[in-house]
């Protein structure tokens, strides 16, 4: 209980929200109404039907339940958030710690390099990345990632700095203590920590990032269910059948907005810096 | 003549663990033209009482007092509109209290344009003789400088400038040479000194250093744990302190202590602002203390030039 | 002087920057996909094709020498021949990029209208019920996907109200049967330049569903930015200096306090001029509107390289160089930024 207290009433509501999503993704296959067609199976005696008792959310063209479809597509989006955090990080952290810990001609040459992949808008940098390797889900988060992991680099970076000066690193470096084994033993956890808070706050925008690829058609194949991408297969039938996009859509920005909500929570209302997501 | 007239001045801020007491009960009282220094420990209470003149009190405090006047006028609904016109306020850290990403000239134009309407040319001429008075020298150029391209001595010199560009004839100096070299700070107070005699302000002099009590006050309040327990003649109050509290402030001076010696420090800590007191204040610290100092407040003693709070009735050792 | 060598620094990182931003283009462009020859020489190419588009597109080349080539090239303005339409790119370009860059700078403009006072006023008053309001506001405004975001506007605003046109640049009596003359390509400024007040009120319209979808997020972002900063900089002891000197609260919030928080808002200029650039993207398609962003959606599909890679390099271009204007304005906003 104390959790949510920290929480707050607007943190706690994006826990659930978060945590209920996590729960459809998991148990996808038992909680939608239609499991076939949340997986693919068209059922073309019910194209593009309004909301009703049958279908929550509608249908789409090929007559899918949306509901269905908006559960398997929490799999999918819930996915490609985490990995291209957990993608960004793995290249990022190592990058920073060694910038930040060498110094010299080696932070120079990492961070010009960090300077270059920063110096793009970012989601024209993925979208150039994801055409030039086909589209597919994994692709689609290498392709967020690669706009994404300087970030991570930067920051690391400036909490190695930090951490370098401490009286124990510098004792432990006197006492000749391998360079692998100071950074991993005494800067790695101290450098790890703010960055894995940081890499919690931007779920939100990686998912956003990579709905916005698969609305371009960059991200996962047919007939696998998106949400990005069921948004722009609404799109032909915008705004008549408005219900199409509609009901993924929402689901996007709950999501989204659940997790700056407890971002925002976590790090006591400060503003975020990014310029990634769409 | 009277210029401000304090009596039970109060500062409470309420909180989820009980109101908390920034300033206790203070007694104030600075004639026309004097410098009235205000003396304490960090955390007594004197910055907030300089805040509560401004009308500057955080938001949420409740500021409470019987009397509470600044020339015949009551400042519980008066310091809004006296703040930057009669009173003005010399800041602790000059660095800090300029803003940084404006010039001089423009700052010094912000206070002169809000408390005149000369021209712009007039108002020029006014800010060069203002820094010119204040013992600045090259003012055209420095109109132009930004603060950090200052010296400490120098940015409290255009501070002193804007609080006299206010027309303000009450100046409440909080640490004005805390920030500053020794030297450069003796000069800053010389200063006062001269605008005091030159223009007849009053100053409250808000300070932990019993040495610019010594070069520049006239009289003087020491405050403890938001309580003011003695007031006098800076002269008597420095060489007869009669509460424990100042004498053990004094003692505590380097100068008071043969070389080779260690500096008395004062045992024990300030009460906590939550904390309500019953008997003394400053008896949990107290080298005499008796049992009645615990039990009972301490009566005021002395006459109406140098009075004290305490239970002994005669010399602080 | 230190301004001037903070001056001739960044503008020599900048130019380092735009090379990198060159190779790394012309490696996923040129090198990442697996047969561009087969992509150039057309659908379904017979062996004698693909060998003709090899020695064209030179791709037998040595690494180094192609990159040559292909930063020369592209320094000239010679950004080659899209596969798909077989037109020059650099006159597609010449028509893209002012719609683009006026989008842009229009759905800029309104970010920065729409966050910075929001942030200022928020922060004056702050607990109050508008904070909480404003601050609400932005929390949604961040979180929408903007590709949503287009298509709920135009429901709303295009379909429903019927007070904004649905999708375009211009309407179609006027672009069909009396299209404005090409001078800027920014359709704003030459309706001005033609004196055509109609046409020009016909394209402001037009603008605002787009702009409006662009500006949300940045606008979000430069309200919370400006409202933390503007609290850091009213605690601190230059604004009680000030206000002890008796300023009037409007001077003190927006001559002084505002003052100092112009870095940060000179930051969220190039933040949202990016997401803008960025978002033109997604939203150029949903509303029609023919600049550099649909462009590049169109060839996605079609891996139309040399237009990806041309479109990438000239808005990462203008993006880098926007930057260096900022960081250069504000050096000489603030006096201290050069010193560091």
């Amino acid at each position: 209980m104390s959790v949510l207290r920290r929480l707050g009433l607007g943190g706690s509501l994006g826990l659930a929200v978060i945590l209920t999503f996590a729960l459809l993704a998991v148990a996808a296959p038992l909680l939608a109404p239609y499991p076939g067609q949340g997986m693919g199976d068209p059922n073309v005696t019910a194209k593009l039907t309004p909301p009703s008792a049958e279908f929550w959310l509608g249908t789409d063209h090929l007559g899918r339940d949306l509901l269905s479809r908006v559960i398997y597509g929490t799999r999918v989006s819930m996915s490609a958030g985490l990995m291209i955090v957990a993608v960004s990080l793995l290249v990022g952290l190592p990058v920073g710690l060694l910038a930040g810990y060498f110094g010299g001609w080696v932070d120079e040459a990492l961070m010009r390099v960090t300077d270059v992949f920063l110096a793009f808008p970012a989601l024209l940098l993925a979208v150039l990345m994801a055409a030039a390797l086909g589209p597919g889900l994994l692709n689609s988060i290498v392709a967020v990632s690669v706009t994404w992991w300087p970030w991570y680099a930067r920051m690391a970076r400036a909490e190695v700095l930090v951490l370098r000066g401490q009286p124990y690193v510098e004792a432990a470096r006197l006492m000749g203590v391998s360079h692998p084994r100071i950074l991993i033993r005494h800067i790695l956890p101290g450098a790890a920590r703010p960055l894995l808070v940081q890499a919690a706050l931007d779920f939100g925008p990686a998912l956003l990032t990579a709905s916005a690829l698969s609305f371009l058609g960059l991200g996962v194949l047919p007939p696998t269910a998106d949400w990005g991408k069921m948004v722009d297969e609404g799109r032909k039938f915008f705004p008549d059948r408005w219900w199409v996009s509609t009901a993924p859509g929402v689901a996007i920005f709950l999501l989204a907005l659940a997790f700056s909500v407890l971002g925002d929570a976590l790090r006591g209302r400060e503003g975020g810096k990014r310029d990634d997501p769409s | 003549m009277t210029l401000l007239e304090i009596k039970a001045l109060s500062v409470t801020f309420p909180s989820n663990t009980g109101p908390v007491q920034a300033v206790r009960r203070v007694d104030l009282q600075i004639e026309r033209g004097s410098i009235h220094g205000l003396i304490g420990e960090s955390g007594c209470g004197k910055t907030m009482t300089g805040m509560a003149l401004l009308g500057l009190a955080p938001q949420g405090a409740r500021i409470a007092a019987d009397v509470f006047r600044f020339d015949g006028m009551d400042l519980t609904t008066h310091a809004a509109s006296l703040r930057g016109r009669r009173i003005a306020l010399i800041s602790q850290d000059p660095a800090a209290a300029l803003n940084p990403v404006l010039t001089i000239g423009r700052q010094m134009d912000d206070v002169l344009r809000t408390h005149s309407a000369q021209p712009k040319a007039e108002r020029r001429v006014a800010a060069v003789a203002l820094l010119t008075a204040t013992g600045l020298a090259g003012p055209e150029l420095l109109l132009k400088r930004y603060p950090h391209q200052l010296s400490g001595g120098m940015q409290q010199r255009v501070v002193i400038a804007q609080a006299l560009a206010t027309g303000a004839d009450f100046l409440i100096a909080d640490e004005p040479t805390t920030a500053l070299d020794v030297t450069v700070g003796a000069q800053v107070l010389a200063l006062l000194r001269k605008l005091v005699a030159e223009r007849g302000l009053t100053v409250l002099m808000i300070t932990h250093d019993m040495d610019v009590v010594a070069a520049v006050c006239d009289r003087a309040t020491v405050l403890y744990a938001g309580l003011s327990v003695e007031e006098g003649p800076a002269r008597a109050i420095l060489t007869h302190p009669r509460h424990p509290y100042a004498a053990a402030l004094l003692a505590a001076l380097p100068d008071a202590v043969p070389h080779g010696q260690r500096l008395a420090a004062i045992e024990g800590r300030i009460p906590s602002p939550t904390q309500p007191i019953t008997g003394c204040a400053f008896a949990l610290r107290c080298p005499s203390v008796m049992p009645v100092c615990h039990e009972v407040p301490p009566p005021r003693r002395g006459g109406s030039d140098h009075g004290w709070l305490c239970h002994l009735d005669g010399q602080a050792p | 002087m230190d301004l001037a060598r903070y001056i001739l620094r960044r503008a020599l990182l900048s130019a380092f920057v735009v090379m990198g931003v060159t190779f790394l283009v012309f490696v996923v462009a040129q090198v990442v996909p697996s047969d561009p020859a087969a992509l150039y020489a057309g659908p379904r190419p017979n062996a004698e094709q693909i060998e003709k588009a090899r020695v064209t597109l030179n791709l037998d080349a040595p690494l180094p020498e192609r990159f040559a080539r292909f930063a020369v090239s592209m320094a000239t303005g010679d950004f080659g021949v899209s596969y798909k339409s077989r037109r020059l790119i650099s006159q597609d370009l010449r028509v893209y990029l002012p719609a683009t860059l006026e989008l842009a700078v229009s759905s800029t403009l309104l970010a920065l209208l729409i966050g910075i006072p929001a942030g200022v006023a928020t922060a004056a008053r702050q607990g109050s019920w508008g904070d909480r309001l404003g601050s609400l506001g932005s929390i949604l405004a961040v979180a929408m996907p903007t590709f949503f975001f287009a298509m709920l506007l135009q429901m709303i605003f295009a379909s429903w109200l019927g007070i904004l046109p649905l999708s375009g640049r211009l309407s179609r009596e006027i672009s069909i049967s009396d299209p404005l003359p090409f001078i800027t390509g920014f359709n704003l400024i030459d309706a001005m330049l033609a004196g055509r007040p109609q046409v020009f009120v016909d394209a402001l319209w037009h603008l605002i569903l787009p702009a409006l979808t662009l500006a949300a997020y940045p606008a979000g972002i430069a309200m919370r930015l400006t409202r933390s900063a503007m609290i850091d900089i009213l605690s601190r002891r230059h604004i009680t200096a000030a206000r002890a000197l008796g300023l009037p609260e409007r001077r003190i919030l927006y001559g002084h306090a505002l003052r100092n928080a112009v870095g940060p808002a000179l930051t969220m200029i190039g933040l949202s001029f990016a997401f803008a650039l960025t978002g033109s993207v997604l939203v150029e398609i949903i509303f029609a509107w023919p600049g550099l962003g649909r462009y590049v959606s169109d060839s996605i599909l079609s891996k139309d390289f040399p237009v990806i890679a041309a479109a990438t390099l000239v808005v990462t271009v203008c993006y880098v160089l926007m930057n260096l204007v900022i960081d250069l304005t504000q050096a000489v906003v603030d006096p201290r930024v050069a010193l560091k």
